[in-house]
């Protein structure tokens, strides 16, 4: 990067809350604007800079057509393309669709569905351009964010523990929802980000930042039926934020192998 | 005369992905519709089959800036359904927490995304560039909402402390008292705050249909209440339906909902000319100073009205965490019954009204949500009609950005919308 470099923010289908996180950073917003040229983040300015961008942080999901061809033109104007999100990273929670009737979701929703231009599913970024760094959850962690982008502007690689929510919970001394109290708890599974916001709050982890590397879901989904969950549950509880993302999880054996 | 065609591609300093377009045939505005294309994501399609015990999560993903209003507006339809009320307690806990977003998003719209257009500038940070205090100052009591979010919900954006009969931990007394600081203030900035947008300069407009808005006895409706109008009509929230129909219009491709037939006005504009009477004597001298009457039907105005809500959140998140007891359980159990129920709340742009189907055994049958931005949009098409033809003399340039601003003005929330409308995927 020479000179300043620049920022873009682009939105795919999903809520906001992800590029809403850039804004939540109250504190460091003013001086993180002084290092970087924002120059593409429509829902914050109306200044519109043509690219190319050296950072491009990339929120939600694939889901029509025309979205995309608009990835593939969005990949080729940035150098460093992050995404940022479940629906990014895992084609989110509208990836609930993926696998049902779309026909008939759109009649449910729509009075003229034949107005809606829509695919049939929704898919991470990555399943269309190459991604280089992906941010997790629903929504991001802030201190994750701000630590990616500085990191990037100094040229390092941020430092995002692929490890499980359990390392988070144990590191904050919480007393384990499922030993303690048999909560069902994605815990173990779950990648590590958030900083264990719900055992915290004395409820199971329900997976908002998609599978830890190396997650083991099949040990998982007996433990969550041996604590009493329905296995209709148990594959809903493991479905709803992140895609198919906790199904395709590799396992990594006891030896270290995968 | 030549025809004039103008259109926005992509609305900034909106929630989610709008477009503009304005046709003017021999001096008359023949086109004025506010686009749609934010692509679709079927909430309604797939809450069917699942756990009543689930909507509140699901239902805030619709939107990472109101999520909630959407938990709150999805709980009150299902403790409809079941017949439950969490208590006082609890309720007052539910009530701190939406304060903390109304004070969050009101803050985040009148620095970040409405101010700009008033000081003619593209964005926040070019105003920091000047007046960097004011800039710190917004920040500073965004950041007091989203604390009162964190520490009640547990996340400022997607709250996961929140469930179906109240919170699943209670905080502490001490915890809620370490907001004092921050709040008190919070209280100062957002006072100035009405001081500082009531300084600018706003085209005289009104809107001239009806308003809409929760209305409670007993305070300043926010998380729950009857439906009001500013006919004088007053209904429980299910009634709902049968006044708010959604229907096609011709010239447009997104539903429309009107109110016995007629256009309609939900947000902060119709919070307040319903309900200003109950808002604190603090809120109500700071509205009186920046020059606000009983009522207000101005648009871009809406800033100030803004600036006084997040003032009376402040200090309502202030009384209760004063009067805070921390409930022996943080929630009620809600068994599931079959039935339909319906609920209603305040989102920071509107009233926001979910209706549940569920069985027996608590699984969604059916699920209707009518978020504010698509009761708005019949009433944002015609101010951008009317302001239209009322600015022709303007170049292109310059009544294409006040046709941004007229539907800035409303804090549109599309991403809320696009579920909910139908919609083209025209990008102009």
């Amino acid at each position: 990067m020479t000179g300043t470099p620049s920022l873009a923010v682009f939105k795919f289908a999903s809520c906001d809350g992800c590029q809403l996180t850039l804004l939540d950073c109250e504190d460091e917003l003013l001086t993180l604007a002084g290092q970087v040229r924002i120059a593409h983040f429509t829902e914050a300015s109306s200044q519109v800079l043509p690219g190319p961008y050296d950072i491009a942080l990339v929120e939600g999901s694939i889901t029509t057509a025309e979205d995309a061809e608009r990835i593939r033109r969005v990949r080729d104007q940035c150098t460093t393309l992050v995404t940022v999100g479940a629906c990014a990273t895992a084609g989110g929670i509208q990836a609930l669709r993926n696998g049902a009737d779309i026909e008939e979701f759109r009649a449910v929703v729509y009075a003229s569905p034949g107005y809606i231009d829509t695919l049939a599913t929704s898919t991470p970024i990555s399943a269309h351009v190459p991604v280089d760094l992906e941010l997790r959850g629903c929504p991001i962690d802030r201190t994750q964010l701000l630590e990616t982008i500085s990191a990037l502007l100094v040229g390092r690689r941020p430092d995002l523990p692929d490890t499980s929510v359990c390392t988070e919970c144990k590191r904050r001394g919480l007393t384990c929802v499922t030993v303690a109290e048999a909560i069902p708890c994605l815990g173990p599974v779950t990648h590590a980000g958030c900083g264990a916001l719900c055992p915290a709050v004395n409820r199971g982890c329900y997976g908002c930042f998609g599978p830890m590397t190396g997650a083991n879901v099949p040990a998982m989904a007996e433990r969550l039926r041996e604590v009493g969950m329905r296995p209709r549950t148990v594959d809903l509880v493991l479905t709803t934020f992140n895609g198919s993302a906790f199904h395709t999880a590799v396992p990594i054996t006891r030896t270290g192998h995968r | 005369m030549t025809d004039r065609r103008l259109s926005v591609g992509a609305l900034a300093r909106v929630e989610g992905e709008g477009a503009l377009r304005i046709v003017v045939a021999d001096r008359q505005v023949t086109a004025a519709e506010l686009r749609i294309y934010e692509p679709p994501r079927f909430f309604e399609a797939f809450l069917r089959g699942r756990s009543y015990t689930e909507v509140s999560d699901i239902t805030s993903r619709v939107c990472g800036i109101c999520p909630v209003a959407y938990q709150t507006s999805a709980w009150n339809a299902v403790e409809d359904v079941c017949g439950v009320e969490p208590g006082q307690d609890i309720a007052a806990l539910r009530r701190l927490l939406y304060c903390g977003e109304w004070i969050s998003s009101h803050a985040l719209h009148i620095y970040l995304l409405h101010a700009p257009d008033f000081l003619g500038l593209p964005d926040g940070i070019a105003l920091a560039n000047t007046r960097r205090d004011v800039v710190e100052r917004g920040l500073r009591l965004k950041k007091a909402g989203n604390t009162i979010l964190q520490t009640v919900g547990g996340r400022a954006i997607h709250p996961v402390n929140p469930r179906l009969g109240g919170f699943h931990r209670a905080p502490t007394v001490a915890e809620l008292r370490a907001l004092e600081g921050p709040l008190r203030q919070a209280l100062e900035d957002a006072l100035e705050t009405v001081r500082w947008v009531s300084s600018f300069e706003f085209p005289d407009v009104e809107f001239d249909g009806e308003l809409l808005a929760a209305h409670h006895p007993e305070h300043y409706a926010i998380e729950n209440g009857q439906v009001a109008t500013s006919g004088g009509l007053r209904f429980p929230a299910h009634r709902f339906p049968d006044h708010v129909v959604e229907h096609q219009v011709q010239h447009s491709t997104a539903l429309h909902a009107t109110l016995d037939g007629a256009r309609y006005l939900t947000g902060p504009l119709a919070r307040y000319s319903i309900n200003s009477a109950q808002l604190s004597p603090m809120a109500k001298e700071a509205a009186a100073a920046a020059g606000l009457g009983t009522t207000c039907r101005n648009p871009y105005r809406s800033i100030v009205v803004r600036a006084v809500e997040a003032a009376y959140a402040v200090e309502e998140a202030l009384r209760l965490i004063r009067a805070y007891r921390r409930p022996s359980r943080p929630y009620v159990e809600v068994p599931p019954v079959a039935g339909t129920g319906h609920g209603i709340s305040e989102a920071p742009r509107g009233l926001l009204y979910h209706r549940y189907r569920l069985d027996a055994d608590g699984v969604i049958e059916s699920a209707t949500i009518i978020p504010p931005t698509s009761q708005n949009q019949a009433a944002m098409e015609d101010d951008l009609r009317r302001t239209a033809a009322g600015n022709l003399h303007l170049d292109d340039a310059a009544l294409t950005a006040l046709c941004e601003r007229t539907i800035r003005n409303h804090d549109p929330c599309i991403s809320c919308a696009a579920h909910f409308l139908d919609l083209t995927v025209e990008r102009l």
